[in-house]
C-alpha cells in the first residue's frame, strides 16, 4: 500500500442528515484507500449516499464520523488551496459570462489570484476539451455536451491534484457521453490527476474506472471495491471484450441485490 | 414585409384606427367639446399650450425620476440585508408584503400633510410605488440562484462578497429589469396622483385645475404629455436592459 501522503483515504466515514422526520443515515463506515492518479468509478443505486461521499471529499458537508485525508492533508486545506476540481452533473456555468470567462471563474475568486500557479490558461483547456472555436459564446449558445467540456476545463483551471466528478455525462446523448468519455480518458493521462467519478451507468463505470467502488443503500455502503483486468490503454471498443461483459455482468448482479 | 417592420406597423395601425373612430364618434354623436374633446382638438391645444405642458411636465418627470432612483435603491438594498440575513427577512417580509397591499393612492393625502406642499409628498409616493415590486423580485433573483453554482463557489473558497458580487447580483439581473420596467410608469402615476392634492404646478395640478375649468383640451393633452414621459422613461429602461442583460436569450 502506498504512503499516506501519496494516497486519498476514506476511513469509515459516515454522514447523517437530521430533520424533522428525524435522521437519515445517508451513508455509513465507508472506507477505501486510492493511490494518486489513479481513476476510481463510484457505482451504486439512486439514493446511496454517492453524491454525498462527493461532497464529504470535497469539503463541502462535514462528517459525522470517520476522517477523509487527501495526499496527507484534510480536505479543507486542499480546497483552500485549489488542488480540488468538481464538475457538476448540471454544467453549472454563469449564464453571463462567456466560455472563457467561465473557465477563468477559479482564479478570479477566494486565493485564486495569488495562488495562481502558472497552470494551464484558458483558452489551452478549451482547445483540450475541443472548444477551441467557442472561448466567446455564451452557455445559452453551447449545447449541453459543449456546456459540460467547459465545466471541465473550468474545473481544471487551477491543476488539481484531484477531480471530483458528480454524474457529469448524466443529461448527455449515448454517442455524446461515449466521446467524452474518451475526452476524459485522455484528459486523465495527460494530467494526471486523481479523478473519483460517480454514475449510474455500468457501462460508463467500467470504461472509465481502473477500480469501481460499489455502493448499497440504505444507508449507503460500501458493496465491493472491484478492480476489473482491463488494460489501462483502452478505446471503446473494449466494452466488446470477453472480460468487459463478465465484468458488467458481475456489477449488474451486484446492484440488483443492493 | 418583414417581421421588424410589421411588428412596428400592426400597434401603429391599432392607435390609428382608435384614433379614427374617437373623432368618428365625437363628430357623428355631436358630443359636447367640454365632455370629450376630439383628438384634432386635443393635438390643437397641445401644440397651442406646449410650453405650459412642458413647464408642468419637469416638475412631475423630476419627481417621478427621484422617487424612482430612491425607491429602488432603496428595495435593492434592503433585498441584499435580506439574503444576508435571513432573521431579518422572516421578520420583516410578510410585513413588506401587508404594508405593499395597502394602497398608495389611498395614503397620499396622509402624506402631503405629513410632509408638506413641496417636492417632497411626491417625491415619497413615487418612491413607495416604485419599492415593493422591486423589493420582491429583487429579494427572489438574489436567491434564486443555482444551488449548484453556489457549491461551486464554496469549492472555490469564495467570500461572501465574493458570491455576492460574481453570482447574486448577475442573477438578480433579469428579475430587476423586469421589475424597473414596472416601476418606471408606476413612479410617473406617484408623482401625478401626489400633484392632485393642493400642488400648483405639475401635472397632476393641471389636470385638477383642467378639469374644474371644464377645459378638456388642456386635460387631454396633459395627460397625452404625462403618457408620452412615461412611455419614454420605459423605452429608456428596456433599452438599457437590452445593454446590461445581454447574456439572456429571451431580451434582445
Ligand atoms: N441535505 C440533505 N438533507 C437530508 N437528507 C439528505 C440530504 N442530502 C442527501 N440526503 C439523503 O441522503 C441520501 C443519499 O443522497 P445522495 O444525494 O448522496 O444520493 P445519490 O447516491 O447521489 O443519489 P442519486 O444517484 O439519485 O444522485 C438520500 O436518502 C437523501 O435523501
Ligand atoms: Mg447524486
Amino acid at each position: 500500500m502506498s504512503a499516506l501522503s501519496e494516497s486519498v483515504s476514506v476511513d469509515n466515514v459516515s454522514v447523517r442528515f437530521d430533520s424533522d422526520r428525524g435522521t437519515v443515515t445517508a451513508i455509513e463506515s465507508i472506507s477505501f484507500e486510492l493511490a494518486r492518479g489513479a481513476f476510481l468509478s463510484i457505482l451504486g443505486p439512486s439514493g446511496c449516499g454517492k453524491s454525498t461521499l462527493l461532497r464529504v471529499v470535497a469539503d463541502l458537508i462535514p462528517p459525522s464520523g470517520g476522517d477523509v485525508s487527501l495526499f496527507g492533508s484534510t480536505p479543507a486545506e486542499v480546497r483552500k488551496r485549489r488542488d480540488l476540481g468538481f464538475v457538476f452533473q448540471d454544467a453549472a456555468l454563469l449564464p453571463w459570462r462567456t466560455a472563457r470567462q467561465n473557465v477563468e471563474l477559479p482564479m478570479e475568486v477566494g486565493d485564486g489570484a495569488n495562488l495562481a500557479k502558472g497552470g494551464p490558461s484558458a483558452s489551452d483547456l478549451l482547445e483540450l476539451v475541443g472548444l477551441g472555436k467557442w472561448h466567446d459564446s455564451y452557455p445559452h449558445e453551447l449545447s449541453g455536451g459543449m456546456r459540460q467540456r467547459v465545466s471541465i476545463a473550468r474545473s481544471l483551471v487551477t491543476a488539481p491534484k484531484i477531480l471530483l466528478m458528480d454524474e457529469p455525462f448524466g443529461a448527455l446523448d449515448e454517442i455524446t457521453r461515449d466521446r467524452l468519455n474518451e475526452e476524459l480518458l485522455r484528459i486523465w493521462r495527460e494530467t494526471g490527476t486523481t479523478i473519483l467519478f460517480v454514475t449510474h451507468s455500468i457501462q460508463e463505470a467500467l470504461y472509465l474506472g481502473q477500480k469501481v467502488l460499489v455502493l448499497a443503500s440504505h444507508p449507503g455502503r460500501v458493496r465491493e471495491m472491484n478492480e476489473p483486468d482491463l488494460p489501462d490503454e483502452r478505446g471503446l471498443d473494449i466494452r466488446e471484450s470477453a472480460e468487459f461483459v463478465r465484468q458488467a455482468a458481475h456489477l449488474r448482479a451486484l446492484l440488483e441485490t443492493c | 414585409m418583414s417581421e421588424r417592420l410589421k411588428q412596428r406597423l400592426l400597434p401603429l395601425t391599432a392607435l390609428l384606427s382608435i384614433l379614427a373612430i374617437w373623432a368618428a364618434v365625437v363628430h357623428w354623436f355631436d358630443i359636447p367639446e367640454y365632455i370629450v374633446p376630439s383628438p384634432v382638438h386635443v393635438a390643437r391645444t397641445l401644440i397651442r399650450d406646449f410650453s405650459v405642458i412642458l413647464r408642468n411636465l419637469w416638475p412631475t418627470a423630476l419627481e417621478s425620476f427621484l422617487g424612482f432612483f430612491i425607491g429602488n435603491l432603496a428595495s435593492i438594498a434592503l433585498a441584499t440585508v435580506f439574503v444576508h440575513w435571513k432573521t431579518v427577512e422572516q421578520t420583516f417580509f410578510p410585513l413588506a408584503i401587508i404594508i405593499r397591499s395597502i394602497p398608495i393612492v389611498a395614503v397620499a393625502p396622509i402624506l402631503v400633510l405629513m410632509l408638506g406642499n413641496d417636492m417632497t409628498p411626491k417625491v415619497v409616493i413615487a418612491a413607495l410605488i416604485c419599492f415593493f415590486p422591486t423589493l420582491v423580485n429583487m429579494v427572489k433573483g438574489l436567491s434564486s440562484v443555482n444551488p449548484q453554482a453556489l457549491e461551486l463557489m464554496k469549492v472555490l473558497s469564495a467570500s461572501k462578497s465574493e458570491i455576492f458580487f460574481k453570482l447574486r447580483l448577475y442573477n438578480s439581473l433579469p428579475y430587476l429589469f423586469a421589475a424597473l420596467k414596472i416601476a418606471a410608469s408606476a413612479s410617473v402615476i406617484g408623482a401625478i396622483v401626489g400633484e392632485w392634492i393642493g400642488s400648483t404646478e405639475g401635472i397632476g395640478a393641471l389636470i385638477i385645475q383642467a378639469t374644474y375649468n371644464f377645459d378638456t383640451g388642456l386635460l387631454y393633452a396633459a395627460i397625452t404629455a404625462a403618457c408620452v414621459f412615461s412611455v419614454l422613461f420605459t423605452v429608456a429602461i428596456s433599452w438599457l436592459e437590452r445593454r446590461v442583460v445581454k447574456w439572456s436569450p429571451e431580451i434582445g
